[in-house]
């Protein structure tokens, strides 16, 4: 029954969201701030863990082909997909629904307990709008190139593993790279994770909008956001690849 | 002019208002006086419709506030000035942002024109010169000023203030207390302050409502307020010592 009325509230909240918009002068210094803040600010963890996850990946395709039948390019062609289709989209996601979602969750959280959107209401202020709109747009529009970018590190930390642990050669890991290419993955992976990012900061925004009492309120808001998100998350990845893939 | 007509408010079952009626006059300082917890906070925000009364309206100038639709209620909160009880300035703007907000959205106004707005508020509340400071870089009795700055940024017909006075030095208190008793009277502004501020009742209560439990327990001035016989009344206004001499004096 709890998870009805958060869905239904999280639905009207969504509606009062994105039915009066606040003043666009206002809204636009928000969004450059939060593609400022969202983008740049995950640049660092998506990078570090695109590279790992890429040479990994690759050691472990590699060292579990022992068939002299499975030609080598296999490794490159499985590093590619796995970055392309799953990596750098779910568990991106995933990734920064814990670090974005936590964020987004206790900062509208607390904007709540210390009366800032009680404020923001009695300025005439559409505070749903305000608050939630921003964050939502600039995750929608840099998610992408996050993702595009988890994809070349990605590939490029298996390529550096096949020069240097020589598992399998930089040769055979491109053209496995380059075989059977379809544009149509990259569609179906930005198209996936625009989703996911509207997950992200819309869910832990519900919560945190919604926190009553204290700072203890605003963690467990926080939790809920990202525990939420996630699930939805994973089971929106699975409709989707139902849908555009079969 | 604000007129409350028995507004009632419960949470989870446990009634906190119970049918209070008052009229907040223009250009006077309405004062509501009343132990911590007694519904002083709630009685406020249901007054500006943060919380929706169970019962009751909230006539604005005899319009009913209550049974508006949100895009009206827009139209006269753009006349409210607000402190609320802990300052609430948004923590991702510094001072002088804070200031301006209000400005940005409701006026039409020249950057020069908004930072000449910001300085001469921060001026009335003697806090000139700390535009570009963060919220949480200032002490919370600065907060509480730069709060009441915003709130009067706009030129309110109606300003409500949640303890002004709270975490204040005394001479800094009633400085307050006087910018709030100028600007009402200069300004013709309906004027609304929460208070547990016994110094703050006598300078400007030109009205005064306790409320007791939830109940309008009395009403009165900081006159006659001296002279009460009202036994809960008495005890809240005569606690310290000082004020016992005070009422002997009288
Ligand atoms: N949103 C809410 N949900 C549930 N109970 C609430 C809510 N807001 C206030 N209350 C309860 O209503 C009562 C009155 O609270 P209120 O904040 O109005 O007190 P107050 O008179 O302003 O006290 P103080 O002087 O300490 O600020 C308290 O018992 C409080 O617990
Ligand atoms: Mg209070």
């Amino acid at each position: 029954m709890k998870i009805l009325q958060n869905i239904g509230e999280y639905f009207i909240l969504m509606g009062r969201t994105f039915s009066q918009p606040t003043k666009a002068s206002l809204i636009r210094k928000q969004i450059s701030f939060e593609l400022n803040s969202l983008g740049l600010g995950s640049m660092g963890i998506i990078t570090i863990i695109s590279a790992f996850m890429g040479a990994v990946i690759t050691l472990q395709t590699a060292s579990n082909i022992d068939s002299a039948l499975i030609p080598d390019y296999t490794v490159g062609f499985t590093a590619r997909q796995s970055m392309i289709l799953e990596f750098s989209t779910t568990i991106i996601a995933l990734i920064l629904a814990g670090k974005v979602g936590s964020n987004i969750a206790s900062e509208i959280g607390m904007m709540r307990v210390t009366e800032q959107i009680d404020a923001l209401e009695i300025m005439g202020v559409n505070s749903a709008s305000y608050l939630i709109v921003p964050k939502i747009l600039a995750a929608v529009i840099i998610n992408p190139f996050l993702a595009i970018w988890s994809m070349f590190i990605g590939i490029s930390g298996g390529y550096l593993v096949a020069e240097f642990s020589g598992v399998v050669t930089t040769d055979a890991f491109i053209e496995g790279v380059q075989l059977d290419f379809k544009m149509f993955s990259i569609y179906y992976a930005l198209i996936k994770t625009a989703v996911f990012a509207f997950i992200i900061t819309s869910i832990p925004a519900y919560y945190g909008y919604n926190v009553k009492g204290g700072a203890l309120e605003v963690g467990v808001a926080s939790t809920k956001g990202v525990v939420t998100s996630s699930i939805v998350i994973l089971i929106a990845n699975y409709v989707i690849t139902q849908l555009l893939l079969i | 002019m604000i007129e409350l007509k028995n507004i009632s408010k419960s949470f989870n079952g446990k009634q906190i208002l119970h049918g209070i009626d008052v009229v907040y006059e223009k250009g006077k300082t309405n004062l509501i006086i009343g132990a911590s917890g007694s519904g002083k906070s709630v009685l406020t925000k249901c007054t500006v419709g943060l919380i929706e009364p169970d019962e009751g309206q909230v006539l604005y100038n005899g319009k009913n506030f209550t049974a508006m639709k949100l895009d009206d209620r827009k139209e006269v909160r753009k006349k409210i000035g607000m402190l609320f009880q802990g300052g609430a300035l948004f923590d991702s703007l510094s001072v002088e942002e804070n200031i301006k907000f209000p400005l940005r959205m409701h006026a039409s106004m020249t950057e020069k024109e908004m930072q000449d707005r910001v300085n001469f508020c921060l001026g009335r509340v003697n806090m000139s010169g700390i535009n570009d400071r963060f919220p949480a870089e200032i002490s919370g009795g600065m907060q509480k000023r730069v709060g009441i700055a915003r709130a009067i940024s706009l030129g309110p017909s109606y300003l409500f203030c949640d303890e002004p006075n709270s975490g204040l030095d005394p001479g800094t208190s009633i400085l307050i207390d006087n910018l709030i008793k100028e600007l009402t009277e200069e300004f013709q502004i309906t004027t609304v302050v929460v208070t547990h501020d016994m110094n703050s009742v006598m300078e400007i209560g030109d009205h005064v409502i306790f409320i007791h439990k939830g109940h309008k327990h009395w009403e009165g001035t900081k006159d006659t307020i001296l002279k009460t016989t009202n036994k809960e009344l008495s005890d809240l206004v005569f606690a310290s010592d000082l004020m016992k001499k005070v009422r002997k004096l009288s």
